[in-house]
């Protein structure tokens, strides 16, 4: 068909700027000339806001411990060889000791590391039903094909909750104790294990299932634990508002880290003493060691990091802002100087016309 | 699917269609014919029931037929139009079926349905069929609009009315046209058109006459002659349907628009033949007839018009093509892709998830698995939107160019028309166009321009000078002639008929509105066709010398007659030129048409008194001249109505005819001389319209000694005529005062100022042919009973038919004589770009004429091959003929083409000419139209044999190779062997061009050996050097075999553009077909992809249009492969951080409507609206239509760059998150969410470097876009706080706003990504701007410098105003020198390309292996100059001879001279050639050059000059 059919009564277009492709327009020409300025000034933001972020990175204190335990490296070399053959004793304990020179500023931040570990796998990451995790019954019951083969039990009772995510729960535990005076007795720094998820994740994703006369137990009863756990769902924590499916450890471990090497928050280090940081000191981590990563040949690490406004200690940012600004400036110098030799010639040119 | 109600109306059985299909085949198989019987009969009793089964079948039905020999009624298609496609139930079904024929679709759906599969599922299955089924919606849609349109054009065309006789109200009532039935009587009136195929059983014209014009079918606008059937003709009475029981038989309907049979049964048994000549076509209009009543016969689909009609064609474009080798690499780099991801080894880790056993999968089943779902992921590098949007990008493109005013053509109210919606960009990209001459690059108007006669030149200059005149008034001003006038002027005889008129007009307009049908636009364009009557053609001013001989003539005649003498007195000259202008008056088959057409009405009546009332009528008319003559036409008061029509057969008999005439002219002699008189008075009064008393003064010979009355210069006295240069031979002659006024069947009416009317029998009409290239009249002449034969025709032929003159007598020297200065003048007008045309008559004795009508007779009467045996009489005629002189008659140039050409050939493209005209009109038409210059070089090839075919084409070869610069000879002997040229035919041709100009010429029997597989390789490279190619007198099918080769061969873009049915072939074979919407009609249209109006703009055509859709589509191309790249790279980078296990950081909705919904708006927008340089810089610097045809823009090299842009852009929008969230706890869909917004934000940047002229729509577009996604991802991600798993992205994006690292990161990302772009554009753009970009500044620069432009005196040079003719115009010239003037400024412009591109220098070493070998072999040792080699090749051709005995005629013609006394310059120049080739070499072109060179001051160049003009006027377009 031919467009002519929508043409008017007289075959004569429409003389008008949209049809006759005359609307009025900006038209740049790509040149040295309107780059230039482009450049130095996107240059110059740039290295500003290089310094800045770069600034702010730095004042950002990190601290960090390998417990992986390979052979040699302290003191979780024995859970580790353990580790080895997964067959890791059922609470292999070590300790990470540091101090600090100074005041760590708080707020303080507790994250366990782990690499080469592929949370992004597309089987892994597929392999959880959120329909169970947020309480609904029938999903409890029947969890969805994705979390295959953890699905059911061998005996065919649905796994709660289901999923390869879930059975591979991060399941080390951590305290951290601190010794004020050399010497002297170590007191426990308070962790606070509660803020560590998303608050969605923690209110409006996940749900226990309703409590059936007031017992999680029972309301998660005709479900069995996934094969790796040592514990039924409703048995992570005692506390009654970070156990089952909302606790906290559990809701940080279903959300799936980008990367092989991810960090995850443990927990918040901000009552009593130490909300304003760690005082200095001398400081024990006590591990227990259960998660096997060395089969994978991968590591665990331990950190203790604050946070700037902009997140946590990456200096990789303001880096980037300040070699990408120099070279805008760069790039604006040789515009320059093209411009200033382009110049010439354009009058050239004019000359010649 | 709406459908019209009334078409519901009818209750159609569901089965209907295809049992109607069925019939229609098994009809074909079983029977030939078809038995139509009135409607308004009951039916015939025999078939009684199956006349009931048949209206059980469908109510109102009116009609039977059956077959003979087999019961069972069956279908008859009716009148109802229907194009579409689809009905409600099928579309679905149907229209999925088609789309499936795009591979494409099928791959996107397989991918899709690949979800389904549990194992290898990467997507959410339904969502992953989202994409597809969208693409197959918005294309179900797109088709169900068009079909919708086409219902409604349906519609329209079913609803326009027709008279067809009411059996219940026993007269003619109005209906619409889907209602009218087989077996239906329909009346139609002058100008309507006819709404089925109609057998002609009435008609108002006395003679039972009808015409029509067939522009809608054939092509031709030229009237054609209809005549009732037999046996109807003849009734006195009105026609009466109600008494039509006749039966008539007639083929099955076909195709076959030239061929009709059948034959009708009266109730009498009497059976009459029917032939084409009594069927009125679908589609064609009534003309000239007041009206006619018919029965239908065929109706609907099966009317001839429809079952020749077909749909627009689906062509193929050069980028498309392209694009698909690339849709393969991309797939090639998802096949590598997913071989990479086998090489993963998977561990044992807790992230594994086993198998069911526990184990884990084994490695090989992984890897297949983890493969099919990378593709799936992956499969967004192919874009599923690619193809959907370069639809829409392609019919807005198209939107553009048919609303472009520039190319509206106001003469014929008609635009660009764009029949195929998909190879726009292909005009970007034409290297050869080949054009049609006559109707293309001429008016296809003809006007006379001199005569000779009776060897005496007459040169009119006084017509010349007029016609000069109007070639300047031309240019700036229209025809006079009101073009709406003429159809109201046409018909309108009574008040009831202009009413119905007006009607009409109406409903053609509402076509114009609403219908996109062609039939309807062909209606109005019709309407308000007049055949050739502007002025200019009408108009001529007569030669005085000729004037005062014919006029001379006339008096002595009517002396002679007056006193009954017999008028042999005349001298030999004078009697030729009488009979010289009676030929051309009578001698074709124009039919004459009076404004206000009064319409056989009258005579009608006249009739019934059946005339002797001869002489009474003369009486009363000299009663009362105003009177009569007032009311009536020529037409209607001529009363001799022969009444030989009452025989049986409408064929004049000769007995009858002659006893009658002479028994006529014994009893009325006196009485008609005075009667002659006294109507030439009449008709001079009638003639000044409103009568003019002194016209018709009471004693008509009072007005015999009276100086020659003006000459009736009758503006409204209108000639149609079926071809344009028999038009201008009346109008000539009516200048002399030799008017036709009447043309009936059987016999014509000449007006003569003192011989008054002069009314010719007409006894036969050998029409014209193709074949014999002449057509004859027979008349018998009416002062001396002679039976004379006029005949006209071209040149060749008729002077091959002249009567053998013997040298003996003096009289037979003076023939020959007369007959060699005839054809040296027609030489000389063929010279002048004249089409001539020779005049001969011949005077038969009645019994030759008595043998000749016998022969003619039985083959007229023959039923077998009747055409062939009425060609062999028609030669058996004319013979012997009598020469008397020939005319000269001018095509005239159309506005513009030598400036379009000029234009064209600065933009690099070759044009070749592709004419059926003989070699010297189109030589000069070539001149006219700077096709071939003065200065310039003209290689001529006419070989009368194959050898000396080869021979020449060595020949000049060996030329072309040895002027081309020197450097390259010492090279040469080295070859030795092949002889072939394969190696030659891969450079570009631009490279290959010599400098100076050279130009091809050839004819048609060259042209067919040269287009034999031996030779064609040769004339391909011959024709490469040249600037320009003629080829003459060449065949349509040669036309589209010689564009089949250069597009096969020389790999390049053809465009065809022709006006007439003989270029349709050669339109349909070429890359883009363009037809000329002229007066040649429709049928190179529907053939074509573009129809312009006129040649002149193809020019914005090409090089405005072409150049931008190229360039846009290639951009946009580009960017959607760019686009896809980047974001398929950002998922590939990932696998390595994801254990290759194919999955995605960016959520599944993002990945799937990324390319449809986000991404997808500005990058139509910019394909759409962008221009890269502006309309008038294209124009002004055709030039750069060379960036198109090197396809600068889509190469390659451009693509891989472009690919390896996207591959850095996507490392560095994937590698500035990835390591911004390097130590974080981020999971994955809050790292992939910025990773999609980055890469959105880059595309959108990528996408404004490219952009070059933002409007307001781009930048809404963009904001639109970024805006989309964001609030789609807020929305969406606040939507289900447990759904869309696995992603699960519930307030990711709310939770990343929060954030200062996300904008962070969407801010340094997209920037550091395209700085490397930036720099290089701009530094490219500062340094080595590519032309274009040149064009652009400086189009850009000149705008704000317009208010102060006085500032630079030099601005406007002297030069600069005509940008055109200050040009070089020589292509191989030109480019350099363009080239030449950029680069003093040190500037390479597109050096690059220049170094991959070989030489010229190379190419002429190439060339000349072959040559020097072949002409080596031939003569060892001679100089291998083009003069040297003619003894040579003489010898080589006598070798030939005795070897092949068959071929000595042929050998001898080649050596024969032209058998006619040729001109002086014809033949020494065959001399020259030999071998009947012609060497014609302007050495002086060397000179020019040189000059020319000499007079331009170095590198200044005309183009800044004209680039300075394009300043101004580019200013005021900013």
């Amino acid at each position: 068909m031919t467009w002519s059919a929508t043409a008017r009564g007289a075959h004569q277009p429409d003389n008008t700027a949209f049809t006759q492709q005359r609307l009025p327009a900006w038209q740049p020409l790509l040149s040295a000339s309107i780059t230039l300025p482009l450049f130095f000034c996107a240059g110059l933001a740039f290295i500003g806001l290089g310094l800045g972020l770069y600034y702010s990175s730095n004042a950002i204190k990190e601290l960090g411990y390998d417990y992986t335990g390979n052979p040699g490296t302290g003191d979780c070399s024995l859970c580790g060889v353990a580790d080895q053959d997964r067959a890791p004793p059922p609470s292999c304990r070590c300790a990470w000791n540091f101090s600090l020179p100074e005041l760590f500023q708080g707020p303080v931040y507790l994250y366990y590391e782990l690499t080469k570990f592929y949370q992004n796998n597309r089987r892994y990451g597929v392999s959880r039903d959120d329909a169970q995790l947020s309480g609904l019954q029938s999903a409890l019951r029947h969890p969805v094909n994705e979390c295959f083969p953890y699905q059911f039990s061998a005996k065919g009772v649905p796994i709660a909750p289901c999923g390869a995510i879930a059975n591979s729960l991060f399941n080390d535990t951590f305290t951290l104790w601190h010794q004020r005076l050399p010497g002297g007795p170590y007191v426990e720094v308070p962790l606070d294990r509660t803020g560590i998820a998303w608050w969605t994740d923690y209110h409006i994703k996940f749900h226990n299932p309703p409590l059936v006369n007031g017992s999680l137990a029972l309301a998660f009863k005709g479900t069995t634990r996934p094969p790796n756990w040592p514990v039924p769902v409703y048995q992570l924590s005692p506390d009654p508002n970070n156990t089952g499916f909302i606790n906290q450890d559990f809701v940080v471990w279903m959300r799936t880290a980008a990367l092989p090497w991810f960090r995850k928050l443990y927990a918040r280090i901000r009552q009593g003493n130490y909300s304003a940081g760690l005082p200095r000191g001398n400081y024990r981590v006590n591990i227990t060691y259960n998660y096997p990563v060395r089969a994978f040949d991968g590591h665990k690490r331990i950190i203790l990091s604050n946070i700037s406004w902009m997140g946590g200690k990456n200096p990789f940012l303001g880096i980037a802002y300040l070699v990408v600004g120099s070279l805008c400036i760069l790039t604006g110098f040789v515009m320059l100087v093209v411009y200033i030799r382009y110049q010439d010639q354009n009058d050239e040119a004019e000359d010649q016309e | 699917m709406e459908r019209d109600p009334a078409a519901g109306e009818d209750p159609a059985p569901p089965d209907r269609r295809p049992q109607g299909r069925r019939g229609r085949r098994r009809r074909r198989r079983e029977s030939r014919t078809r038995t139509v019987r009135s409607n308004l009969q009951p039916p015939p009793p025999a078939s009684a029931h199956e006349e009931g089964a048949a209206q059980g079948a469908r109510r109102r039905r009116r009609w039977w037929w059956w077959r003979p020999g087999r019961g069972g009624a069956q279908h008859l298609a009716d009148n109802r139009l229907k194009t579409t496609k689809y009905t409600l139930l099928s579309f679905v079904p149907k229209n999925l079926f088609e789309q499936f024929h795009r591979l494409a679709n099928v791959y996107f759906v397989l991918i899709a349905l690949l979800n389904f599969v549990p194992a290898v599922n990467a997507f959410q299955p339904g969502l992953a069929l989202a994409p597809v089924l969208f693409i197959l919606a918005v294309t179900a849609f797109k088709d169900l609009w068009e079909d919708y349109s086409r219902h409604r054009s349906d519609q329209e065309i079913n609803h326009l009315g027709c008279l067809v006789f009411s059996r219940e109200e026993k007269q003619y009532v109005n209906r619409f046209w889907r209602e009218i039935r087989v077996g239906d009587f329909v009346r139609l009136r002058c100008n309507e058109i006819i709404p089925a195929d109609v057998l002609l059983l009435s008609s108002s014209n006395p003679d039972g006459l009808c015409h029509i014009e067939t522009a809608n079918l054939d092509g031709e606008t030229n009237l054609k002659r209809r005549q009732v059937v037999r046996g109807f003709s003849e009734l006195v009475s009105e026609f009466d349907p109600l008494t039509f029981t006749s039966v008539i038989e007639c083929e099955r309907p076909n195709n076959d628009l030239s061929r009709f049979r059948g034959c009708i049964t009266h109730e009498n048994g009497k059976k009459a033949g029917l032939h084409k000549e009594n069927l009125l076509l679908r589609g064609c209009t009534v003309r000239n007839t007041e009206a006619v009543v018919g029965i239908v016969i065929y109706a609907g689909h099966e009317t001839k018009a429809l079952l020749n009609s077909s749909g627009p064609r689906y062509k193929r474009s050069m980028l498309e093509r392209q694009m698909n080798c690339d849709v393969l690499w991309c797939v090639l780099l998802l096949v590598w892709h997913g071989v990479w991801v086998r090489r993963y080894q998977e561990k044992k880790a807790l992230f594994d998830v086993p198998e069911a056993d526990g184990g884990s999968l084994s490695p090989v089943t992984a890897a297949v698995y983890s493969f099919l779902t990378m593709i799936i992921v992956l499969q967004v590098l192919i874009p599923v939107s690619l193809y959907v949007s370069i639809e829409i990008v392609k019919v807005c493109q198209v939107y553009f160019i048919n609303q472009d005013v520039d190319l509206y053509d106001e003469e014929t109210d008609s635009q660009l028309q764009c029949r195929a919606l998909n190879i726009t960009e292909d005009l970007g990209q034409i290297r050869y166009i080949f054009s049609d001459k006559t109707g293309t690059l001429t008016e296809n108007r003809m006007v006379f321009r001199r005569c000779t006669v009776s060897g005496m030149e007459y040169s009119h200059d006084a017509n010349a000078q007029r016609l000069a005149r109007y070639q300047e008034a031309d240019s700036d001003s229209e025809e006079p002639v009101p073009r709406g006038g003429s159809l109201s002027q046409r018909g309108s005889i009574g008040s009831h008929q202009s009413v119905r008129l007006v009607h009409r007009t109406q409903s053609t307009r509402s076509h114009r509105r609403t219908g996109s049908r062609a039939e309807a636009r062909r209606a109005s364009m019709l309407s308000k066709h007049t055949a050739f009557s502007s002025p200019m053609e009408t108009d001529i001013t007569p030669d005085p010398k000729l004037l005062e001989k014919v006029s001379e003539c006339d008096r002595c005649l009517a002396v002679a007659r007056h006193q009954q003498h017999p008028p042999a007195h005349l001298s030999p000259e004078l009697s030729d030129v009488f009979d010289f202008f009676i030929a051309l008056t009578i001698c074709n088959t124009v039919v004459v048409t009076a404004p206000d057409q009064p319409r056989q009405k009258v005579r009608v009546r006249f009739e019934q008194l059946k005339s002797p009332v001869k002489t009474l009528e003369g009486l009363l008319r000299r009663l009362s001249p105003s009177r009569l003559t007032g009311c009536g036409s020529a037409a209607s008061l001529f009363p001799a109505k022969s009444s030989s029509k009452s025989g049986s057969s409408f064929l004049p008999v000769l007995s009858a005819d002659s006893a009658l005439l002479g028994l006529e002219e014994k009893l009325s002699q006196p009485a008609q001389a005075q009667a002659v008189a006294s109507e030439g008075c009449g008709e001079d009064g009638w003639a000044s319209q409103p009568c003019a008393p002194e016209g018709c003064a009471p004693d008509p010979c009072a007005l015999e000694r009276a100086p020659p009355p003006p000459p009736p210069k009758d503006p409204e006295l209108r000639y149609e005529a079926e071809s344009p240069d028999e038009a201008a031979l009346v109008y000539a002659a009516r200048a002399y005062n030799c008017a036709l006024v009447q043309r009936l069947q059987d016999r014509v009416a000449v007006q003569l100022p003192h011989l008054g009317r002069l009314t010719f029998p007409l006894l036969h009409t050998l029409g014209f042919d193709s074949t014999r290239k002449r057509m004859s009249v027979v008349v018998r002449h009416p002062l001396t009973q002679e039976i004379q034969v006029y005949t006209k025709g071209a040149d060749s032929v008729v002077m091959d038919l002249l009567l053998p003159c013997s040298p003996d007598d003096a009289r037979g020297r003076h023939q020959k004589k007369i007959r060699s200065k005839t054809q040296n003048y027609l030489n000389l007008y063929a010279v002048e770009g004249l089409r001539t045309l020779c005049i001969a008559k011949r005077v038969l004795s009645k019994e030759e004429y008595a043998c000749w009508l016998q022969s003619h007779l039985e083959a007229e009467s023959a039923v077998d091959n009747r055409e062939e045996l009425l060609s062999q009489s028609a030669i058996r005629l004319e013979t012997n003929l009598h020469l008397l002189g020939a005319t000269g008659v001018e095509d005239r140039l159309q506005d513009g083409v030598p400036e379009t050409i000029a234009k064209l050939r600065q933009a690099g493209l070759q044009i070749w000419v592709l004419t059926g005209d003989k070699q010297e009109t189109a030589v000069n038409i070539a001149h006219a139209c700077k096709l071939l210059d003065q200065d310039e070089e003209v290689i001529t090839l006419n070989a009368d044999s194959q050898e000396a075919c080869a021979a020449l084409l060595d020949q000049c070869l060996a030329y072309v190779q040895a002027r081309t610069p020197p450097g390259a000879p010492e090279k040469t002997p080295a070859g030795g062997a092949g002889g072939r040229f394969y190696p030659l035919l891969r450079l570009p041709p631009e490279a290959a061009a010599p400098r100076p100009c050279l130009s091809l010429v050839i004819d048609g029997r060259s042209l067919a050996y040269a287009l034999e597989k031996s030779l064609e390789d040769k004339f391909l490279f011959l024709a490469k050097q040249c600037r320009s190619v003629l080829c003459c007198r060449s065949t349509p099918l040669q036309k589209s075999m010689v564009v089949k080769l250069v597009r096969s061969k020389l790999k390049a873009m053809t465009l065809a553009i022709g006006d007439g049915a003989n270029d349709v072939s050669m339109i349909q074979v070429a890359d883009v077909g363009v037809g000329i919407s002229g007066q040649e009609g429709m049928q190179a249209v529907m053939a074509s992809d573009f129809a312009v109006p006129r040649f002149r703009y193809l020019e914005r055509l090409l090089i405005v249009h072409g150049h931008w859709c190229y360039s846009r589509l290639a951009n946009m191309v580009l960017y959607f492969f760019y686009k896809n790249t980047m974001f398929v790279g950002l998922l590939f980078w990932f696998q390595f951080f994801c254990g290759f296990s194919a999955s995605a950081m960016i959520d599944q909705w993002y990945l799937i409507f990324f390319n449809l919904l986000f991404s997808s708006l500005p990058q139509l927008v910019t394909g759409v609206l962008d221009k890269d340089v502006p309309a008038e810089a294209l124009l002004a610097q055709p030039q750069l239509y060379r960036s198109g045809q090197n396809m600068e823009e889509y190469r390659p090299r451009t693509f891989w760059w472009n690919m390896a842009d996207a591959a850095f852009q996507s490392l560095v929008c994937f590698f500035i998150p990835y390591l911004a969230y390097y130590d974080s706890d981020a999971d994955v869909f809050t790292w992939g969410t910025p990773i999609t917004a980055i890469a959105l934000l880059t595309f959108l940047l990528h996408l404004g470097i490219e952009t070059k002229t933002w409007t307001w729509l781009n930048w809404t577009a963009c904001g639109f876009s970024a805006l989309l996604f964001f609030t789609v991802a807020f929305v969406y991600n606040s939507s289900c706080a447990t759904c869309y798993p696995p992603s699960n992205p519930y307030w990711t994006m709310q939770t990343l706003t929060g954030d200062p690292l996300f904008y962070l990161t969407c801010l340094i990302a997209p920037i550091t990504a395209l700085l490397p772009r930036l720099f290089f554009k701009a530094l490219q753009g500062s340094l080595f701007p590519t032309q274009l970009q040149r064009a652009r500044q400086l189009a850009k620069r000149s705008s704000p410098r317009k208010p102060r432009a006085p500032r630079d005196p030099r601005g406007p040079l002297p030069g600069a105003p005509s940008p055109d003719t200050s040009e070089p115009s020589c292509p191989g010239a030109s480019a350099p020198a363009s080239q030449d003037d950029a680069s003093p400024g040190s500037w390479p412009p597109g050096a690059p390309e220049a170094s991959e591109e070989p030489s010229p220098v190379d190419v002429s070493v190439d060339v000349s292996v072959p040559l020097r070998e072949a002409s080596g072999r031939r003569a060892p040792g001679r100089p291998s100059g083009p003069r040297a080699a003619v003894p040579e090749r003489r010898s080589g051709d006598s070798r030939a001879k005795p070897a092949r005995s068959g071929r000595t005629a042929s050998l001898s013609s080649v050596f024969s001279l032209p058998h006619f006394g040729s001109p002086g310059w014809i033949s020494s120049l065959s001399l020259v050639g030999g071998l009947g080739g012609v060497w014609q070499l302007s050495r002086s072109s060397l000179h020019g050059d040189k000059r020319e060179a000499e007079f331009l001051p170095g590198p200044p160049p005309p183009r800044d000059g004209d680039l300075c003009g394009l300043g101004q006027r580019a200013a005021d377009y900013f």
